[in-house]
């Protein structure tokens, strides 16, 4: 019903999609699979019509098209779910499904009783309670797509492509999303499924296309192949070990928190991370995870307990004094919390070091570029000029100036929150490499991930939080997908 | 009032019952405060001088707030597109004398000829900022503030000291602040039909709601497909247009136009519609709000006159009731955010 | 370490690997490494020009210092452009390169200049402050009335830098500490503070103030015609533009303009760094508010009133972005001088002083407008030759 072939898109000199082929049947979920960089979000865009191609052949259901704006692509019957929906704050959830084309009922005026009267006949079709008179400020981002899949619906669309949706997602969200995706394809329409994650990949789509350098490689049935075929031809080499787990000795106990609480969102949290150890945070998304890695950090106040960084007390709500104490901090959010993106990479690289790089009070500019440039070079950050704009970067990259920039500072322990969130397979183990390889060298890792393999794979001990608590502290030998699920979901505490 | 509104859905599914406690949507309004604030004022004041809430003393509070009231309107327009227009003190300034001109070039024309005219050069002149603003995507502050200087310069060339009196205009055109229909002003009947037809405008039509979701989210609304940039020029002109409206006005009710009319205002409409619950950085408020909230400022010029406190005093207070208004709306969205992490922690 | 592909470990034992041992994709076309003659001014172009991720490691440090980044940068457009102005008018104008000239344009430029140089900070931090003309009036009418109760005239000096302290504390504590937004509180303080000179002044004028004093504000250096008092201004711009560019705080405020939850996760105290600015503002307005009314010998609850559009008009004239995180202490002080220039130019040929703010308006928007609309035409230029390429 939506063939795509040969699409070109450049974007000045660089070529974004060198061969965009994509061909979705009615009735089906087609992954598209590709490392970051592959051309996914750019062909994804030409069919949502953000982008126009510069070449290229576009059929749905047998025409040609050529889309010129968003609403070209909507009237084709074609709707995007982005990984993170962007709704309107202000208006209400109805309102944010309806928009621009509101029900009116008299003298032309927009009925809000009818419109809230289909938000819900929706809602109920797809079998969620949300509430179509709240804004939708402060809606979980699951809400958020369902909202978006709700006005997908109701815009007829018989084409979902789905970007990555599932990224910041919990266990049960998933599920749900996929039952949603589920009825919709038995309903005769087309989904387009792009994701990182293998395991649903293999689990929900009946077919898979995989690309590489902007360019179309393959379409396989998914029972006629594997992850490692997949793998192989994503990357266009095989890949070797995907978590390189190097023995390190464990020394003192860098980093302990006592009684963390913060009512509400987390409650009585103990943990140490020694030396050499990388200790995972594990559990659902919402499960208090990050929340407790931020109020460690000082980003967030905390109401009792303490945070030790070798049996000194930190003080609470001040991220100056924990840096001060060792810790550097890689957050789950790197366009908005990790770098500014405006600003230049070594600009970027060399903010933790402000102070530290300061003589008599002043910063020299050769000093800020050199310091940037020792940990750019080591950790092989790819820029085209250490004045560029970091955004310019690939997420890759960018994670690796984050990185270089609390590596700078000489940690002693790195909490990292998603450390390969965005980032695709080839860099991923690079960053699994290099993560390791710090702890090789005594430095105390706390890594949240809320991809499993990652976790089983990385981490010597696993805490698993539920519902703001540790419900689970698992060894690596104890640590398999089965505890760490059940200590994240069920109500039975397991402990060693 | 739920705490928990998702758990509260539920209770929605009761066919005709759609709607929440219209109790607890009156208390969640943003111009509740600003409503309020109005009435407790005109009642202390009333209270302590009767003669405040006489024919006369209701009717000059009114006449006072018309102009004020016209351009609040405009500018809730321009700001819930999260932009802003400074440049509405210079407009009215150049079509008040602009005005004051015509009628001396031609006093024969009629009235409404005169209006038209009026609101048409002042949508020209907010479609300049728009055009600005949207084709060369520079902020709106920095335009706005640029045509201010602009605007104002070419006033001052082309009234230079000449200034025009209430004599160089038809009677029939200045009565329009003395004469009355029931009770009120006609200039404040106007700036009431005004205000309503911009508010069904704002609340009832889609284009109207598409002014909101720009304001709350441009991005997602660029990418969504509405036209970002022709409801942004669209806000611009109408503002444009009831900036010349309210300079035609001030023709009609102030003796006097020349180069400095309207100067400073600016800040005051701005004032206005923020006092009147519209967040600055656009989303949402109402110009009901805005209307109210510019009743409110010079209500308060009057009361003070009335409760005889030291005149000078009433900047004084009109910059705490500012910023009792920005203080109230940060309190009731946090804590609108807290009952929404509340209902987010229990649904974990 | 096992390494099982054999593929280079990431963090070799010591000092950087060769760059040809970065794993090359070879399929995107590598940036230019800026060379220094290229100039900074193509640095937003190659950024628009999408995520080239490959080009090279990181590479070897480059001689350009802080100020020839300066000379080169967007921001110097407005040095060149005022450099320009000057000799321009000099050649054209007879009476305008003289020590009479240089005197009354730093005079009738001074409240401007100082005022400029603390929002400079505040707009590339984020925020905005309106009220800094308030609090100059406000000074002033509190320095006239203090004076004419008989204190001391250097208390008075010391109580009314005070009051602008704590008017600049007042709007820091409700901007950075309780979160509000900076345009609406200021807006409201421009109210209140203006009102206050109203309440502490009414509408006297206080006129006595100390001769010497008088004097020495409007005296000049010798021969030169600069006045007296821009030592002092000269002093406060050096402060300012060293603050900026060259501490950790300033390298925090361009951070947290662009981003303040990236600002916070790398230890920047967003909160007191806006706190100590809206302090900034408030004391150097209470300077400007003293300078004025010693410099025309008269207190009074207006003065300096509407100021504040003026010296944002300059600020931002002199190329910091009004959404924050750009912006040069060299520039706006262009900024400043070439809307005072131009000004002073025009009048000393005859153009009238009401029709000159036409001038001001009109240098602000093109100086905005003008970058947009060059890249949009290239843009567009782009995108017809793109789409007039045949499609199959």
């Amino acid at each position: 019903m939506l063939t795509l072939r040969g699409a070109l898109k450049t974007f000045g000199p660089v070529v974004a999609l060198a061969d965009g082929t994509i061909d979705l049947a009615a009735g089906e979920i087609h992954a598209l699979v590709g490392e970051n960089g592959a051309g996914k979000s750019t062909l994804v865009k030409i069919l949502a019509g953000v982008h126009q191609p510069d070449a290229g052949e576009f059929l749905v259901a047998g025409q040609p098209v050529s889309f010129r704006n968003v609403a070209d692509s909507k009237a084709a019957g074609i709707s995007v779910i982005y990984q993170e929906p962007t709704l309107f704050p202000d208006l209400t959830v109805a309102e944010n499904i309806f928009i621009g084309r509101q029900p009116k009922g008299r003298f032309g005026l927009i009925s809000r009783v009818e419109m809230r009267r289909r938000a819900k006949e929706l809602f109920d079709q797809l079998g969620v309670p949300i509430d179509p008179d709240r804004v939708a400020e402060g809606l979980s981002i699951a809400d958020q797509q369902i909202i978006e899949i709700a006005k997908a619906i109701s815009l007829d669309a018989r084409v979902l492509v789905m970007d990555e949706p599932t990224a910041a997602l919990s266990g049960v969200e998933v599920d749900r999303l996929f039952a949603v995706a589920r009825r919709l394809r038995d309903a005769g329409s087309g989904i387009l499924f792009i994701s990182h994650r293998f395991d649903e990949v293999f689990g929900l789509c009946d077919r898979i296309t995989v690309m590489r350098d902007g360019t179309y490689i393959a379409t396989h049935e998914t029972g006629a192949t594997s992850v490692e075929a997949i793998v192989r031809e994503m990357v266009g080499r095989d890949i070797d070990a995907l978590f390189p787990k190097s023995e390190t000795d464990v020394g003192d106990v860098v980093l302990k928190v006592s009684g963390l609480t913060r009512p509400g969102v987390f409650h009585d949290i103990d943990f140490e991370v020694r030396a050499g150890e990388i200790v995972a945070l594990s559990g659902l998304v919402g499960a208090g995870r990050t929340e407790v890695a931020r109020a460690v950090f000082g980003i967030d106040r905390y109401e009792s307990g303490t945070v030790e960084m070798f049996g000194r007390q930190l003080r609470g709500k001040d991220p100056r004094a924990a840096i001060d104490a060792g810790i550097g901090f890689v957050p789950e959010d790197r366009r908005k919390q990790g770098l500014v993106m405006e600003l230049s990479v070594e600009r970027n690289a060399a903010l933790t070091l402000r102070h530290s790089l300061a003589k008599f009070g002043l910063i020299s500019g050769k000093a800020e570029r050199e310091a940037a440039q020792t940990w750019g070079k080591r950790l092989q950050v790819k820029a085209g000029s250490p004045e560029h704009a970091v955004s310019t970067l690939s997420g890759g990259n960018q994670q690796k100036v984050v990185l270089a920039k609390w590596l700078a500072t000489d940690p002693k322990l790195l909490i990292i929150d998603e450390p390969t969130r965005g980032i695709d397979v080839g860099t991923k183990s690079e960053v699994h490499r290099l993560i390791s390889e710090l702890a090789g060298r005594g430095i105390a890792i706390l890594m949240i991930s809320s991809e499993l393999p990652e976790v089983l794979g990385m981490a010597d001990r696993v805490l698993v939080m539920r519902e703001g608590r540790i419900t689970g502290r698992l060894d690596r030998s104890e640590a398999t997908a089965e505890t760490v699920m059940h200590a994240a979901t069920a109500s039975l505490e397991i402990t060693r | 009032m739920s705490l928990d509104s998702k758990s509260a859905a539920p209770a929605h599914t009761t066919p005709g019952h759609g709607r929440p406690s219209a109790l607890g949507s009156f208390l969640k309004l943003r111009e509740l405060p600003v409503v309020l604030a109005l009435v407790v004022l005109v009642a202390v004041t009333a209270a302590i001088n009767p003669l405040f809430l006489s024919a006369q003393g209701i009717k000059d509070l009114l006449l006072n707030a018309t102009i004020l009231m016209i351009l609040a309107v405009g500018q809730t327009l321009v700001i819930i597109t999260r932009n802003v227009d400074l440049s509405v003190g210079s407009i009215l300034g150049l079509v008040a004398f602009g005005t004051g001109s015509i009628f001396v070039a031609a006093p024969n024309l009629p009235i409404v000829a005169v209006f038209v005219l009026g609101m048409l050069f002042g949508a020209a002149l907010g479609a300049l900022n728009g055009l600005l603003i949207t084709i060369a995507k520079v902020p709106a502050l920095v335009i706005t503030l640029g045509t201010l200087y602009i605007f104002r310069g070419i006033s001052n060339a082309w009234a230079g000291g000449t200034q025009y009196f209430a004599g160089d205009r038809p009677d029939a055109f200045g009565n329009l602040s003395v004469d009355t229909f029931l009770g009120f002003p006609v200039i404040t009947l106007i700036a009431v039909v005004v205000v309503a037809i911009v508010a069904v405008y704002m609340l009832g039509t889609r284009p109207g709601r598409d002014l909101y979701a720009i304001g709350s989210e441009p991005d997602a609304a660029r990418l969504f497909g509405i036209p970002v940039q022709r409801r942004v020029l669209l806000a611009f002109v109408v503002n444009g247009l009831l900036a010349g409206l309210a300079g035609v006005l001030y023709a009609s009710r102030f003796n006097s136009v020349g180069a400095t009319t309207g100067s400073g205002l600016e800040l005051d409409v701005v004032a206005a519609a923020v006092v009147g619950g519209v967040a600055i950085f656009g989303g949402s408020g109402t110009v009901f709000g805005a209307a109210i909230g510019a009743l409110l400022l010079t209500t308060i010029t009057s009361a003070l006159t009335a409760l005889r406190v030291d005149k000078f005093w009433q900047q004084a207070i009109v910059g705490i009731l500012i910023l009792a208004a920005v203080v109230i709306d940060r309190i009731a969205s946090v804590r609108s955010a807290r009952k929404l992490r509340i209902a987010e922690a229990r649904n974990v | 370490m096992s390494d099982p592909s054999g593929a280079q470990t990431i963090l070799p034992p010591e000092g950087p690997r060769p760059e040809n041992g970065s794993p090359a994709k070879g399929r995107h076309m590598a940036a230019t490494p800026g060379s220094t003659q290229q100039g900074v001014e193509k640095r937003p172009k190659q950024a628009r020009a999408g995520k080239a991720d490959t080009s090279k490691v990181l590479a070897v440090p480059k001689g350009r210092t802080g100020a020839a980044r300066i000379l080169l940068g967007r921001d110097a457009v407005m040095i060149y452009v005022l450099l320009v102005v000057v000799i321009y008018a000099s050649i054209v104008i007879p009476r305008f390169a003289s020590p009479v000239t240089v005197g009354f344009l730093l005079l009738d430029v001074i409240p401007t200049l100082l005022i400029a140089l603390p929002m400079t900070l505040v707009i590339i931090s984020g925020e905005i402050d309106l009220s800094v003309a308030s609090i100059a009036g406000l000074t002033s009418a509190l320095m006239g009335v203090l004076w004419q109760g008989g204190m001391n005239i250097g208390l008075v000096l010391v109580i009314c830098v005070l009051a602008g302290l704590a008017a600049g504390a007042f709007n820091g504590v409700l901007i950075a500490y309780l979160g509000l937004p900076s345009l609406a509180v200021t807006i409201g303080t421009l109210a209140l503070f203006r009102g206050l000179a109203l309440v502490v002044i009414g509408d006297n004028a206080v006129a006595n103030f100390p001769p010497g004093l008088t004097a020495f504000f409007t005296s000049k250096i010798g021969g030169t015609g600069i006045p007296t008092v821009m030592v002092g201004v000269v002093v406060l711009i050096i402060a300012f533009a060293v603050v900026l560019h060259f501490t950790p705080f300033g390298r925090g405020l361009f951070a947290l303009g662009y981003s303040k939850e990236a600002a916070t996760f790398v230890g920047i105290d967003v909160a007191r760094s806006k706190f100590l600015l809206y302090l900034a503002t408030g004391t150097v307005s209470a300077l400007a508010g003293i300078y004025w009314t010693l410099r025309y010998s008269s207190a009074r609850s207006d003065n300096a009133s509407g100021l504040e559009l003026a010296v944002i008009a300059a600020v931002l004239l002199g190329g910091v972005s009004i959404f924050g995180g750009k912006g040069s202490i060299p520039g706006v002080l262009a900024g400043v001088l070439l809307i005072g220039t131009i000004n002073y130019a025009l009048k000393l040929d005859r153009v009238s002083e009401v029709v000159l703010i036409i001038v001001t308006g009109s240098l602000l928007i093109i100086s905005v407008v003008a970058p947009n609309i060059a890249s949009a035409i290239k843009q567009a230029r782009h995108s017809r030759r793109v789409r007039t390429a045949p499609l199959p």
